[in-house]
């Protein structure tokens, strides 16, 4: 029967046209679209890869930021209480020094005042001597101009000598 | 209530149809007495076989239909080349016409001097089925091209395509992944070009087998010319590059001495088989399709045949046909899918019987 049997023509333009399909696509078609799926899928996998290793990354990063942050949180808290011993010393020091500055300083006025009064009693002391002195010295004067008087005050000098 | 409203109005609109029908009928009646016996087979094997131009439609007694070239080599008069318009309704040109009846039927035949009426030497006609094979290829090669320029300006890190594109490039690894590297298995590359061309080569094919008019309508893997062609194909992709594992297995088989030593039995049995696999996927592919094409087309007389057995049955058979048809071409979709899937499988899966390595027992 005619349907079975392959007409010549037929397969001559058969062969020349899936020949030239195939080797066009052979050359420009297929390849290119299945390279670039391959690649996409090659791509696609190792991106994935990366991923995961990036959130394992992640991952020991947090835990050493948080680390890091609890070791911070320690030192912060020394350096405070470091600074607040230091505070305290340093006030507690500058009382003491103002303290001793103090009693040092009361004690060099109390020194000069006590000086001070020593010379003004001595003062006093003299110029009493003095004005003694010489009230004595005019009482003497005016008083012992006779004999007489010379002698009354004698006498009295030495009554009183001998009562004492 | 609505569901009853929609299927009232449904069947009004068929009935209207059948009845606005009715009349037309009965005045064609009288003609259709004279010539009412159609002949199914004729009208069914000029559908599917081949024909020296395209036929496109018949309007009224005007037959439309696109002249195509005739490339005739006789012993005789030497090469000739003309539209087949000029050969039309048994016309004679140069001593060419196309032969009613005979061996030859239907086919370009040349009258010799001697007055012998025989096929010229070579005839490499652009028939219909050629050039549907020449519209798909082209059709094929944009597509793929198409395609694949897309990839040209892309990246790796681009993203995947969308649309049509993204389409062919599912089908493609469709292919790629489910059938060429688990059934070919190693140096699968290779052979990748070949089995993905061949696969949408018959899947277009049948594709544009299924739609009616010009530029689809042939019934191009229906035919086995074509389907041989690929076949051979897929021998030459089998036993060109089988290793030398495959060929001792087919001259040297692991069976009994008796069975190969004084007879050549096995030996005989497996290169009768190299050649019976490449025919049974010739016969299968061209089968199925020519199968599928008469099918509808018996459906569609349906229509022809019932006509002249009253207006009634003609009507309802109609309906009958019409619903019938669309399922077939439903059917149909899907064999064009299948039988190219299974082409592509079963030459894999052959050419990857054909890279057997030596394995220890």
């Amino acid at each position: 029967m005619d349907l079975f049997t392959p007409d010549v023509g037929l397969l001559f333009w058969m062969l020349l046209s899936f020949g030239v399909v195939f080797f066009v696509l052979a050359k420009w078609g297929f390849p290119v679209i299945t390279r670039m799926v391959d690649d996409r899928k090659r791509f696609i996998d190792q991106s994935l890869e990366a991923a995961r290793k990036a959130n394992a990354k992640l991952e020991g990063i947090k835990a050493e930021s948080e680390a890091l942050l609890a070791q911070a949180r320690e030192e912060q808290r020394l350096i405070l209480k470091d600074a607040a011993n230091t505070r305290d010393r340093i006030i507690e020091e500058a009382r003491e020094k103002a303290r001793t500055e103090g009693a040092l300083m009361l004690e060099e006025a109390r020194q000069q005042i006590q000086h001070e009064k020593e010379n003004a009693i001595r003062d006093i002391h003299r110029q009493t001597a003095e004005m003694a002195v010489e009230v004595a010295e005019k009482i003497i004067r005016t008083n012992l101009t006779t004999v007489r008087q010379q002698m009354d005050l004698v006498e009295r000098l030495l009554d009183e000598v001998e009562k004492n | 209530m609505n569901n009853h409203t929609i299927r009232t109005y449904l069947l009004t609109v068929l009935l209207c149809l059948i009845g606005a029908w009715l009349p037309l009928h009965a005045s064609s009646h009288a003609e259709e007495e004279e010539n009412a016996s159609i002949d199914i087979k004729e009208i069914i094997f000029d559908h599917i076989g081949d024909a020296y131009e395209w036929h496109v439609a018949t309007i009224g007694d005007k037959h439309v239909s696109i002249p195509l070239p005739v490339i005739v080599f006789s012993k005789e008069k030497g090469f000739h080349a003309f539209l087949s318009h000029k050969l039309h309704h048994g016309e004679i040109y140069n001593g060419f016409h196309i032969a009613t009846n005979g061996d030859h039927k239907g086919k370009v035949v040349e009258s010799l001097s001697t007055g012998e009426v025989v096929r010229p030497l070579i005839d490499l006609s652009l028939t219909k089925i050629a050039t549907g094979i020449l519209i798909n290829s082209l059709l094929l090669v944009s597509i793929i091209l198409f395609v694949s320029r897309w990839y040209k300006h892309k990246e790796v890190y681009d993203n995947a395509p969308r649309g049509f594109i993204g389409v062919m490039e599912m089908l493609i690894m469709m292919v790629y992944d489910g059938i060429i590297k688990p059934s070919v298995g190693k140096d699968y590359e290779r052979y990748t070009p070949y089995l993905l061309t061949a696969f949408f080569f018959i899947f277009l094919s049948n594709l544009m087998g299924l739609i009616p008019i010009f530029p689809g309508g042939a019934n191009v893997t229906g035919n086995i010319a074509i389907t041989l062609v690929l076949a051979i194909c897929t021998f030459i992709a089998v036993n060109v590059f089988g290793t030398r594992e495959y060929w001792r297995e087919v001259l040297w088989p692991d069976v009994p001495m008796w069975m190969k030593c004084p007879i050549p039995l096995m030996p005989v049995i497996e290169i009768f088989g190299l050649f019976t696999k490449p025919f049974a996927l010739t016969v299968r592919l061209f089968a199925n399709i020519m199968a599928g094409h008469s099918v509808i087309l018996a459906l569609v007389c349906i229509i022809f045949v019932t006509q002249s057995m009253g207006p009634l049955l003609g009507g309802s058979m109609t309906v009958v046909s019409v619903l019938f048809t669309i399922f077939m071409n439903c059917l149909e979709l899907l064999v064009a899918f299948i039988q190219a899937y299974v082409f592509t499988m079963l030459s894999a899966v052959f050419i990857g019987m054909s890279r057997v390595e030596h394995h220890e027992k």
